[in-house]
C-alpha cells in the first residue's frame, strides 16, 4: 500500500481501508498480550500536533505509538488562531526543521493536515480538522462494527445528530459507503449541511421515521455552542426529537448496536441507562482505536521504508 | 517635442462603434492624427502590424492597500501594475488602514498617485466614517476633493435606515454608490454547496449576496438614487439585477474574472489563492455570470485586484485573507473565456472594460481620436503566454493563476506622455 499520509477518508479507496482494518486486527491481538508491545518503529519519533484540546484521541495516539516502541512527544502548540502567536507556517516549519518521522496533527480548521503534508517530509495523520475529517475515528468505527457484524455489507447505519459540524460525520458516511453501508444521517435541517445527499446517504430530519429500520445507530456529540447559534432552540428539545432516550431505545431491536464517538452528553442526546447495555460499543470502540491507530501509523511508516532498520537488528 | 506613432494596427473604439485599419500619431501626449497612412519618419515608432489599439482599460474596483498596508501594495506599485496590464484609470477602494473617509485622505491618495507614473486613479471614499457603518462620512468634502464614487466595500452596510440617508445624500454631490453586497450573519468562506460540505468549510450561500443586492435596488429605487453592485458572483444576484434594471431601476453592475473563469471545485485541496469574498460559486452561478455580461445586466468587468503578503495567504483556510491580485490577469482571463469562446465580439469585451466602467462611473469615456489625450492600449491577440511570478509587477504575488497559458496580452499603454512598452 502506497499510503504516504492519512489525511482523510476521501483519499483512500476501499481496499486500503480494508488492509488497514486488517493490520488493526493483528494490533488488536497484541493488546491482549500480557506485555502488549511490539518493536516496529523502535527509534522513530512521533510527534502530537494539537492545536485544539483533546485527552482521548491524543491519548489513543499516544498508546498507539508507544505499543509500536517508538517515541511520541506532545509539541506545546499555541491554541490561538488569528494573528496572536506563532503562525501555523512557523510551527510547521518548526516541526519539519525537527525531522520527526511523523505528525499526527488536530486543528479547528478544516484542511490544516493537508496544508502540513505540503510543507513537511515526514508522514502526516489527520486527528480531526475543524468540520472536514477525523479519519482514525471512522476506521475505529468500522472496525469495530466489523468485529460486531463481520461483513458489513448490506448493513444500514443512521448518523445522528449534528452533521453539519461534524468531522466523525463526514469520515463515517465516505467509509461506510465504501464498505458497501447504506448509510442514512438524521438531524434537524439546521445541523445537516447543503448537498449532504450528494455524498451518497439517506436523509431524515425526524428521527422516528428512521431509527427502528436501522442496524447501527451512530449517536453524535451535541456541542453545546449550536444552541447559542439558534441552530436548536434548548437541549431539552433536542434530546425530546434526536435523543436516544430510554422510551426510544425500549423500541430497537434487540440486534441493533450503538456507537457514540464520545465523550457523551448524557442526558442529551442519549439517556445513561443506555450506557452499560450490551448493544453499546462505546468502549470497544475505545479499546480498538489504539489497534486501528498502531495500524495506521505502521502502515504509513512502512510505506516509507521506516520498518527496514527492523531487518538489521 | 515627443512623437509616437502607433502603425499598421486595428482601431477599435467601441463609443464609436468603429474597426478600421488606422495610424495613430500622438505628439505631446496628444492624439494628433488618426489615418490610414501617417508618415512621421522623427516620431518614436511602435509597429502594431497584427495588433489592436484600444482606448485604455478603466478598473471600477480594485485594493492599492495604502494608507496602511504598504507590505501588500503601494498606490505607486498598484498604479504602476495596473497601468501595465492596460488600465489607465482605475478606482482603488478605500477600506484601507485608515479607511479613505476624508477630504484630506481622498486629497492624499490623488497625489500619491501623481507621482507613481502609472494609471490615474479615480478615488473612491467611504459612505460611513471609519467604514463603521454607524455615521454618513463627509461625502461633501470628499466629492470637493475628486472623490467619484463612495463604497463601504469589504462589508455590507447593514443598517438600511443608514444606506437609505448614503443614496439621497449622495445624489447631492453626483457620487456613485458602489455597494459590496453580503449579509454578514449569513457569510462564510465557500459557497454553500456539496464541495463546501466535503471539505467542512464554513458555508456562504449565494442569497447572502442576492439578499442584500435585493434591499440594494429596492432602495436605489425608492430614493431615486443611482447604485452600482460590485463583484457579482451568483446566478440568483444576476436574477434580481435583471428584475431591478427591467422595472427602471438605475443600478449597474460588475464581475470579476475569477467569476467567470472559476468555480468553487477548485478548493478541493485548500488551496488559499482560491479563498475570495464573495466566494467562488457553483458552474451554474459562473454560466448565469457570462450569461449576464453577454446580455448587458451585468455591464462590466472590474479587477477586485486584492493583493496579500504570503503570511496571510499561506495560513489556515478560514484564517487566510480573502483577495486575488487582478490587474495582471485581467485582459487575458476575459478574452480567452469571453471572446475566444464566442460570447462577445472583441469589441463588446473591450467595451466593458472601458466605455461602460467609464458611464457607470459619470466619466468621459476613452476614445481614440484627433485631439484627445492619449489614453490606449496596443493588444496582441494572437499572444499565447505563461503567466509566472516575473510577470507580476504588483508588490504581492497571490493568484491562483500562476503557471497558466495565458491568451492574449497587453503589449503597450500610453496616457498622456506616459508610455509603457512590452514588446
Amino acid at each position: 500500500m502506497e499510503l504516504k499520509h492519512l489525511l482523510g477518508i476521501a483519499e483512500l479507496n476501499r481496499d486500503e481501508i480494508l488492509t488497514i482494518l486488517e493490520q488493526a486486527k493483528r494490533f488488536r491481538e497484541v493488546l491482549d498480550r500480557p506485555i502488549p508491545i511490539v518493536p516496529a518503529l523502535r527509534g522513530k519519533t512521533i510527534v502530537n500536533l494539537f492545536f485544539e484540546p483533546s485527552t482521548r484521541t491524543v491519548t489513543s495516539f499516544t498508546l498507539a505509538a508507544t505499543r509500536l516502541s517508538a517515541q511520541c512527544l506532545n509539541f506545546a502548540a499555541a491554541t490561538s488562531s488569528g494573528k496572536k502567536g506563532e503562525s501555523l507556517l512557523d510551527t510547521v516549519q518548526n516541526i519539519a526543521a525537527m525531522r520527526v518521522d511523523g505528525v499526527v496533527v488536530r486543528h479547528s480548521c478544516a484542511g490544516v493536515p493537508h496544508f502540513l503534508a505540503r510543507r513537511v517530509n515526514c508522514f502526516v495523520v489527520n486527528a480531526g480538522d475543524g468540520f472536514h475529517e477525523h479519519p482514525s475515528q471512522a476506521l475505529l468505527d468500522s472496525f469495530t462494527l466489523r468485529e460486531h457484524f463481520g461483513n458489513l455489507e448490506g448493513k444500514r447505519v443512521l448518523i445522528v445528530g449534528d452533521i453539519a459540524h461534524s468531522r466523525v460525520a463526514r469520515s463515517n458516511i465516505l467509509c461506510l459507503i465504501k464498505l458497501g453501508v447504506k448509510v442514512a444521517v438524521c438531524g434537524p435541517p439546521t445541523l445537516l449541511p447543503a448537498d449532504i445527499a450528494d455524498l451518497g446517504c439517506e436523509v431524515f430530519h425526524r428521527l422516528d421515521h428512521i431509527l427502528y429500520e436501522v442496524d447501527v445507530v451512530n449517536m453524535l456529540r451535541l456541542q453545546v455552542e449550536r444552541m447559542s447559534g439558534n441552530m436548536i432552540p434548548s437541549m431539552r428539545e433536542y434530546r425530546q426529537f434526536y435523543g436516544l432516550t430510554r422510551e426510544r431505545f425500549s423500541r430497537l431491536r434487540s440486534d441493533v448496536v450503538i456507537i457514540h464517538p464520545g465523550p457523551v452528553n448524557w442526558g442529551v442526546e442519549m439517556d445513561y441507562d443506555v450506557k452499560d447495555l450490551p448493544q453499546t460499543l462505546i468502549l470497544n470502540q475505545v479499546k480498538n482505536g489504539v489497534a486501528v491507530r498502531m495500524a495506521v501509523l505502521y502502515l504509513l511508516a512502512a510505506s516509507r521504508g521506516l520498518l527496514k532498520g527492523e531487518k538489521d537488528e | 517635442m515627443s512623437k509616437i506613432l502607433f502603425s499598421g494596427g486595428s482601431l477599435i473604439d467601441p463609443i464609436r462603434g468603429t474597426i478600421k485599419k488606422a495610424d495613430v500619431l500622438v505628439v505631446d501626449g496628444r492624439i494628433e492624427m488618426v489615418r490610414a497612412k501617417i508618415k512621421a519618419p522623427e516620431a518614436q515608432k511602435i509597429n502594431c502590424q497584427d495588433k489592436v489599439l484600444a482606448p485604455g482599460f478603466i478598473d471600477l474596483h480594485c485594493h492599492l492597500r495604502e494608507p496602511g498596508e504598504e507590505s501588500k501594495e503601494t498606490i505607486a506599485s498598484g498604479c504602476r501594475a495596473a497601468f501595465a496590464s492596460g488600465f489607465t484609470q482605475i478606482c482603488p477602494m478605500p477600506n484601507t488602514t485608515p479607511p479613505i473617509d476624508s477630504e484630506a485622505l481622498v486629497r492624499f491618495e490623488i497625489q500619491a498617485a501623481a507621482m507613481a507614473n502609472g494609471a490615474r486613479i479615480i478615488p473612491v471614499g467611504c459612505c460611513t466614517k471609519g467604514r463603521q457603518g454607524k455615521e454618513l462620512a463627509e461625502l461633501g468634502g470628499m466629492a470637493a476633493a475628486g472623490a467619484r464614487a463612495i463604497s463601504d466595500d469589504g462589508d455590507w452596510v447593514a443598517d438600511s435606515g443608514l444606506f437609505r440617508r448614503i443614496l439621497e445624500y449622495a445624489n447631492t454631490f453626483d457620487l456613485l454608490v458602489i455597494s459590496h453586497c453580503e449579509v454578514p450573519e449569513l457569510s462564510g468562506v465557500a459557497d454553500e454547496n456539496i464541495f463546501a460540505t466535503r471539505l467542512g468549510l464554513r458555508p456562504s450561500p449565494s442569497v447572502a449576496e442576492a439578499i442584500a443586492v435585493a434591499r440594494d435596488v429596492l432602495l436605489a429605487e425608492f430614493t431615486r438614487s443611482r447604485l452600482h453592485i460590485c463583484h457579482v458572483s451568483s446566478g440568483t444576484t444576476v436574477d434580481i439585477l435583471r428584475w431591478a434594471k427591467r422595472r427602471g431601476i438605475k443600478v449597474t453592475a460588475d464581475t470579476c474574472p475569477h467569476y467567470f473563469t472559476l468555480t468553487s471545485q477548485a478548493l478541493k485541496d485548500f488551496d488559499t489563492s482560491y479563498r475570495v469574498n464573495p466566494p467562488l460559486r457553483s458552474e451554474a452561478d459562473r454560466r448565469a455570470i457570462v450569461k449576464a455580461l453577454v446580455d448587458g445586466t451585468i455591464d462590466a468587468i472590474a479587477t477586485d485586484h486584492a493583493p496579500h503578503t504570503p503570511e496571510e495567504k499561506e495560513r489556515e483556510f478560514e484564517n487566510a485573507a480573502p483577495g486575488i491580485i487582478g490587474f495582471e490577469t485581467a485582459f487575458s482571463l476575459g478574452f480567452e473565456a469571453l471572446v475566444l469562446k464566442k460570447k462577445l465580439s472583441l469589441m463588446e469585451y473591450i467595451a466593458r472594460l472601458t466605455v461602460m466602467p467609464a458611464q457607470i462611473l459619470g466619466i468621459e469615456p476613452p476614445t481614440i481620436a484627433p485631439e484627445g489625450e492619449a489614453n490606449l492600449v496596443v493588444l496582441d491577440t494572437e499572444a499565447k503566454w505563461q503567466f509566472t511570478e516575473d510577470k507580476i509587477l504588483s508588490q504581492s504575488k497571490n493568484t491562483p493563476f500562476l503557471g497558466k497559458v495565458m491568451r492574449g496580452r497587453v503589449v503597450a499603454t500610453l496616457l498622456g506622455e506616459n508610455l509603457f512598452f512590452n514588446p
